[in-house]
């Protein structure tokens, strides 16, 4: 019934090298797509955007980049958190030296000089590897966390410390500052989401993701059959940074608005990231969705039932919340450690056999 | 002698002891992850959980107040009785060990033979799980640590008045030195000569160092490694419950008391994760570094520096030694 190759024809190259072979799975994609940009925007209210889609599209775009240097790198980074503030703060700044300059092209440029800045602190990954590497990326977040805070320049001299995103349009509608629509931010950041997932999933199953995942794998190996272990691991550093620093502008611009760094992009943060791409399954791009769309909705499904359901306290909500989602990561590796992707894959490989299993 | 010399003596004594702390933490690090591979990031909240267990042992709470008044209806917050410090102490290793038993039961055992980031993200997971656990025991309020003997034998706090008054008769300047760090310090000598002796003259902890050596040699003679996890673990309980009484009788046992997680890890990096010298060596130039830096350079930056500087001391020195001070030299095979 579903999932099957039988009938779909292959008749040319290009058809061989698509993306998504099945027919059931690219009716599925096209689906999304339909109803993500024709579907949603028009039943859309402030609060599913601004509680559940907005952080989900938002997350989405870091949990692939960092995908990138954990699932398909083998790079354990700890400096999500950090990497994003150095794309709010990019985009803060272009957006207040460059008011002429389109809000679209902000972001962009803020994910490059997030990659500039990744490929810095990823340098030392080609001497240090494993923990020491995964303990080393936090140099980046705690470094960038105060420089942000105490370098004035950064946020303008602002006495609050604060950085507050000015209104900026695109095609004449507002997707920054106070009075946004939330159709209008949740297709500016849709955008981004689709291009970075395109982006990333063509490299990922061409000849740089091929590098990446040989020095995941084993990288001295890959070294000797002509890998380049330093391209491949800055070529992954800049990749992952740029999409990090996408989201971190987003996060920054469309989504809170007004940031305190320490608050914002702390290692919290860098944690919550790293969880979405463990949780979905490392080395997925669907995996990657899968976690941020998992890790966004729990919380809030544990506070309606908590709080509004059984009247519980908040502060006891919050307790319990952290000990749910610490026990669910934990039960979630004991019982699928490659995460919600490979769940996803077994579904697949059941629905093919379904109904008739022999 | 110049007077920012003076200041600078006083901030190196003061790093050396901030030190002593940093590799009171690191070395549960370095317990776990010797014997089993396991980085264990939640040792931090680990020390958490165990000074928030013995202050609530100490005064009598109720374990669970709060979720039971919530659920019951009731109003119940202590048993009205006060626990002397000794035995809330024994009481609170003995929770320790059933947490270390549960972890081990519950969790690694179910995770034997994962990679290694496997591990480290369930230890991380177990740490969300232990703050949230932790407060919802003894609910999560700023409480504050007394460690008492008798009614006026506590632990010291305060200005050492013979170092303020020795170096006062030298330098013409008392040097401020807490009570509490040079405890700390006699009392993290106590529990390395402690661990020293308990891993190379008892059976247990010999067993623990084969199978530090080599998991499958150690099974092979006949060591269950299960007991010896489960004792590891302990081990670093105990550990924790040290560092959870120094650090929580310094600042007040609460939240930030799990971040000494964040302290202890690039003493770890510099060290070598698998050295014990190198915990409290990588523990002492770490404390000495950032006090200094932050002395001769925090001004000049915004200050602060505290958070970072250990990280980037410690990024900079593995560039040119990657696998530490002391640690196993790495040799990479294919």
């Amino acid at each position: 019934m579903f999932y099957r190759e039988a009938g779909d024809f292959k008749t040319s190259y290009a058809s061989d090298n698509q993306t998504f072979p099945i027919r059931f799975d690219r009716l599925g994609y096209f689906t999304a797509m339909v109803v993500a940009f024709l579907v949603v925007p028009f039943l859309i209210n402030d609060y599913w955007a601004n509680a559940i889609l907005l952080p989900f599209l938002i997350y989405a775009i870091a949990a692939i980049g960092l995908n990138i240097l954990v699932g398909y790198c083998g790079q354990v980074s700890l400096g999500t958190g950090g990497f994003m503030a150095v794309g709010a703060y990019a985009c803060y700044k272009l957006m207040t030296a460059m008011p002429e300059v389109n809000i679209f092209f902000h972001v962009l440029i803020s994910g490059g000089i997030t990659a500039f800045v990744c490929v810095l602190f990823g340098l030392p990954s080609l001497r240090i590897k494993g923990f020491y590497l995964a303990v080393a990326t936090l140099a980046a977040q705690f470094f960038l966390v105060w420089l942000f805070n105490r370098v004035p320049w950064f946020y303008n001299y602002s006495a609050s410390g604060q950085i507050n995103a000015p209104e900026r349009t695109l095609f004449g509608i507002e997707v920054t500052g106070p009075n946004t629509q939330a159709w209008a931010t949740y297709l500016f950041c849709l955008v981004f989401l689709v291009g970075s997932a395109w982006i990333a999933r063509n490299l990922t199953r061409g000849m740089t993701g091929r590098k990446w995942m040989a020095i995941r794998d084993m990288d001295i190996a890959a070294e000797i059959i002509g890998v380049n272990p330093l391209k491949a691991k800055i070529s992954a550093f800049a990749v992952s940074g740029f999409f990090v620093g996408i989201s971190g502008a987003l996060f920054f611009s469309v989504y809170l608005g007004a940031v305190e760094v320490g608050e914002a992009f702390g290692i919290n943060k860098s944690f919550l990231v790293l969880f979405m791409v463990i949780i979905g399954g490392l080395g997925s791009m669907f995996g990657s969705f899968a976690g941020a769309a998992f890790l966004v909705l729990l919380p809030v499904v544990l506070k309606v039932v908590g709080v509004d359901w059984l009247g519980m306290p908040t502060d006891l909500v919050a307790h319990l919340q952290l000990v749910i989602v610490g026990g669910l990561i934990v039960v979630f590796l004991i019982l699928e450690p490659h995460g919600l992707a490979q769940l996803w894959r077994v579904a697949k490989e059941k629905l093919r056999l379904w109904p008739f299993p022999h | 002698m110049p007077e920012q010399l003076v200041f600078a003596m006083e901030v190196f004594l003061n790093g050396l002891m901030a030190g002593v702390l940093y590799a009171l933490v690191a070395l549960g690090f370095v317990l776990i992850y010797k014997a089993s591979g396991i980085f264990n990031f939640a040792q931090g909240v680990m020390a958490l959980f165990a000074a928030m267990t013995l202050v609530g042992i100490q005064k009598g709470q109720v374990p669970f107040a709060h979720l039971i008044n919530a659920m019951l209806g009731t109003h119940i917050h202590h048993f009205g009785w006060h626990i002397h410090s000794f035995i809330a102490i024994l009481l609170t290793v003995g929770v320790m060990i059933l947490l270390a038993w549960a972890v081990q039961k519950v969790v690694f055992k179910h995770l034997v033979g994962q990679e290694p980031i496997i591990l480290f993200m369930a230890t991380i997971g177990l740490a969300y799980f232990l703050e949230g656990f932790a407060d919802l025991m003894w609910n999560s309020e700023i409480k504050k640590l007394d460690v008492c003997m008798t009614a006026n034998a506590c632990l010291p706090q305060g200005i050492n008045i013979p170092i303020d008054e020795f170096t006062y008769g030298i330098f013409g300047y008392g040097f401020f030195i807490d009570n509490l760090d040079i405890t700390a310090t006699i009392v993290a000598i106590i529990l390395v000569a402690a661990l020293v002796i308990f891993s190379q003259y008892t059976k247990q902890g010999r067993a623990m160092r084969a199978v530090a050596d080599d998991h499958q040699a150690a099974l092979s003679v006949g060591i269950s490694l299960n007991f010896i996890w489960v004792l590891v673990w302990s081990v670093a309980g105990f550990v924790a419950l040290v560092a959870g009484i120094m650090w929580g009788a310094k600042s007040g046992v609460q939240f930030s008391l799990s971040l000494i997680a964040l302290k202890a890890l690039p003493v770890l990096m510099l060290g070598g994760f698998t050295s014990i010298p190198g915990a409290i060596v990588g523990g002492l130039i770490i404390g000495v570094g950032e006090k200094l830096f932050e002395f001769a350079i925090g001004p000049m930056v915004g200050g602060a520096t505290e958070n970072w500087f250990a990280y980037v001391l410690a990024l900079i020195f593995l560039v040119f030694r990657p696998q530490g001070l002391f640690g196993e030299k790495i040799i990479e095979r294919v």
